[in-house]
């Protein structure tokens, strides 16, 4: 092993094994490893899915099994070769761990005539993500811009956020229903990680990409990367970036959609639309949520609970008065103009990143960059 | 110095349940609410539980929950009893809110099937129809399921208590499936599954274990079951099994009833 740690830019390479050095090191300081993993829901593993969950070693790697998504489908398969990272992107983003999807927020019990309030952001969990895609970093960055910036902070999305680690993984084999090219975060992962894998045959290159990422390749076997492995990276990068399954033309998109708020298109998305709420659930940078006092049947103590909530569930428009978008036709147009519109006059930024989730698990297979086609169209 | 006055113990509310067509699976939910049970009991006065305890207090009753669907006349002159002495009437589960699975019937001759299951068919005196409890007398809230869920009943008591809306959600069993984190089965294995158009609180239990919703909560706010049904179809369902699946436990609620009633048409 070199004495030396490898500087932050640098890239190196690792034996696919040492991996296993990376997650011991990472558990050594106290992280709780939270990557990808063959869900057990179904009766065979290959009916499930790759989801992320609490992990403990490589073995729990979906290593050998892949994904083919479309529409409203997603087939778990089995990979010819034994590849770490050779799969999409599944139903779960890693907003689950950042943004539970049920999280008690504080409790207050009464004490003495009086209240005493407790919150629950001091006991953050710690977690090092495992196998962070482009697009999926870059959900992460435009959650932080939604729950960190401006005059309110969440601090429960904070706690965690701050002590998140961020093991990455450059994307080369996209997916049936990936358009991060035309979104522009991916297949290659930005900045924002501590160290980023790229899955050779037989090597990871790793790019380091923070001081905390340089201090955890102390323990890891590597050598400086060859010019030919990094020559095989940036092609394989560059074959992914022309093979997404779907591509999506964005530009003059805030106003093609402002200025098309009556395009017959609604109405008849409207009725395919079940507004069943699964693209909100599995898109990574969808935050509503809704707030639950959840009291005890004496009074004496309540919870204030957070749940994901949907723009497509009725209460959500549920103004004093009446409901603002009563009609599925209008839930899903406030969906996706604020996604691909609306968002950027928030945020300065798009609200999608092209994973795709929410085409591949829309029950009936909706896909929204054949929506903003039909859109671009001429009535 | 002034005496301090103690003021007097208000009354407990009193608490009936009672059933008709119906299996006892929702009420047994009640019982098997098991720490908070103690707290119930604290808080309100069972007046009226049969399967919970001997005594029986006339009414009137502040609150009442009522399982099971309505079967036979004398029922019908029950019920109507029961609303006059409840003051809040809480219909509880599939049968007590859209007829249960009995309502099968509803689609045939209630004779042929009496005639097929007992001995005696005279002894059998029988409507037509099962019909959910809001046919036959104003019911004040509705809380869905086959079984309920029992914290579900007990938001819906403690809001009664503190005098709030009770927090039921009428959003899809997706919303709950997926913040569960169970990959769709009908996505990833084409199993035809209710879910997307039925109305939440069960926590997505069946996808869970591999099988679709069964829709046994009836449907969500704003069902499209024409769009699922032609998703079912692509899937490779025949008609005649989408009938099956939309009449099922909640069959014979509206939207899910003239959904069957298409297919049905489609199947022949």
């Amino acid at each position: 092993m070199p004495d030396l740690t490898p500087d932050i830019g640098a890239f190196v390479s690792i034996e696919k094994n040492e991996l296993q050095c990376i997650f011991d090191a990472l558990k050594k300081d106290g992280y709780t490893l939270a990557g990808p993993t063959v869900s057990n829901n179904a009766s065979t593993p290959g009916e499930g899915a790759i989801v992320y969950d609490e992990i403990e070693t490589v073995e729990d790697l979906p290593i050998g099994w892949t994904d083919v998504q479309g529409p409203g489908s997603y087939q778990l398969q089995r990979r010819n070769d034994n590849a770490y990272f050779g799969y999409v992107v599944g139903p779960q983003s890693w907003k689950k761990f950042l943004f539970p999807p049920q999280a008690t927020l504080m409790t207050v019990r009464r004490e003495n005539g009086s209240f005493v309030v407790e919150s629950q952001a001091e006991d953050a969990p710690r977690y090092a993500l495992i196998g962070v895609r482009g697009c999926e970093l870059h959900a992460l960055l435009i959650q932080d811009h939604v729950f960190l910036n401006g005059p309110y902070i969440d601090t429960h999305y904070k706690a965690r956020r701050e002590q998140t680690f961020v093991l990455a993984v450059n994307c080369t084999e996209p997916g049936g229903t990936c358009f991060c090219t035309s979104m522009g975060t991916g297949p290659k992962v930005g900045p924002g990680f501590d160290l980023a894998l790229t899955e050779l045959d037989d090597i990871f290159i790793v790019e380091i990409g923070s001081e905390v990422g340089r201090m955890v390749m102390r323990s890891v076997k590597w050598r400086p990367s060859g010019a030919f492995e990094l020559q095989t990276k940036r092609t394989a990068l560059a074959e992914a970036t022309k093979s997404m399954g779907r591509t999506l033309e964005t530009s003059d998109l805030p106003n093609l959609l402002y200025q098309n708020l009556d395009h017959p298109f609604w109405r008849e998305v409207g009725e395919r639309c079940l507004s069943c709420a699964n693209c909100t659930m599995v898109c990574p940078t969808c935050f509503c949520s809704d707030i639950l006092e959840v009291s005890e049947l004496g009074g004496a103590a309540s919870e204030r609970v957070r749940v994901w909530d949907s723009c497509f569930s009725m209460n959500y428009s549920h103004v004093h008065g009446g409901n603002i978008r009563p009609r599925t036709k209008s839930r899903y147009r406030q969906w996706l103009t604020h996604k691909f519109a609306s968002w950027i006059d928030q945020f300065g930024e798009s609200g999608c990143v092209g994973c795709g989730r929410c085409i591949t698990w829309c029950p009936v297979g909706i896909d929204v960059t054949e929506s903003i086609d039909a859109i671009r169209e001429e009535v | 110095m002034p005496r301090k006055i103690k003021p007097k113990e208000p009354a407990k509310p009193k608490l009936a349940v009672f059933k008709f067509a119906s299996c006892d699976g929702c009420q047994l939910q009640l019982l098997d609410a098991e720490d908070a049970l103690l707290a119930v009991a604290n808080a309100v006065d069972i007046a009226y539980f049969v399967e919970a305890r001997d005594r029986r207090l006339p009414g009137p009753y502040d609150v009442t929950l009522v399982e099971g669907s309505i079967s036979t006349a004398a029922q019908i002159a029950e019920i109507k009893e029961i609303r006059r002495q409840s003051n809040y009437l809480i219909a509880i589960g599939a049968c007590a809110t859209a007829g249960g699975i009995q309502s099968l019937r509803n689609w045939r001759n209630v004779d042929d099937y009496i005639n097929i299951v007992y001995a005696n068919p005279s002894y059998i005196d029988t409507l037509a129809t099962s019909t959910p409890i809001s046919d036959h007398v104003k019911v004040d809230f509705e809380l869905r399921g086959c079984p309920i869920n029992k914290f579900q009943l007990l938001e819906v008591v403690i809001a009664l208590l503190v005098g709030r809306q009770p927090r039921v959600p009428t959003y899809s069993v997706c919303m709950e499936c997926k913040r569960r984190g169970t990959p769709c089965v009908m996505v990833t294995q084409g199993i035809p599954c209710l879910g997307p158009v039925t109305q939440a609180g069960c926590n997505a239990i069946c996808p869970a274990y591999n099988r679709g919703c069964f829709g046994c909560y009836g449907p969500m706010e704003a069902p499209n079951t024409d769009a699922l049904g032609e998703q079912l179809q692509a899937l490779g369902a025949s008609p005649d099994e989408i009938m099956r699946l939309f009449r099922n436990f909640s069959g014979y609620a509206d939207a899910f009833r003239l959904a069957s009633d298409a297919y049905e048409e489609m199947a022949l």
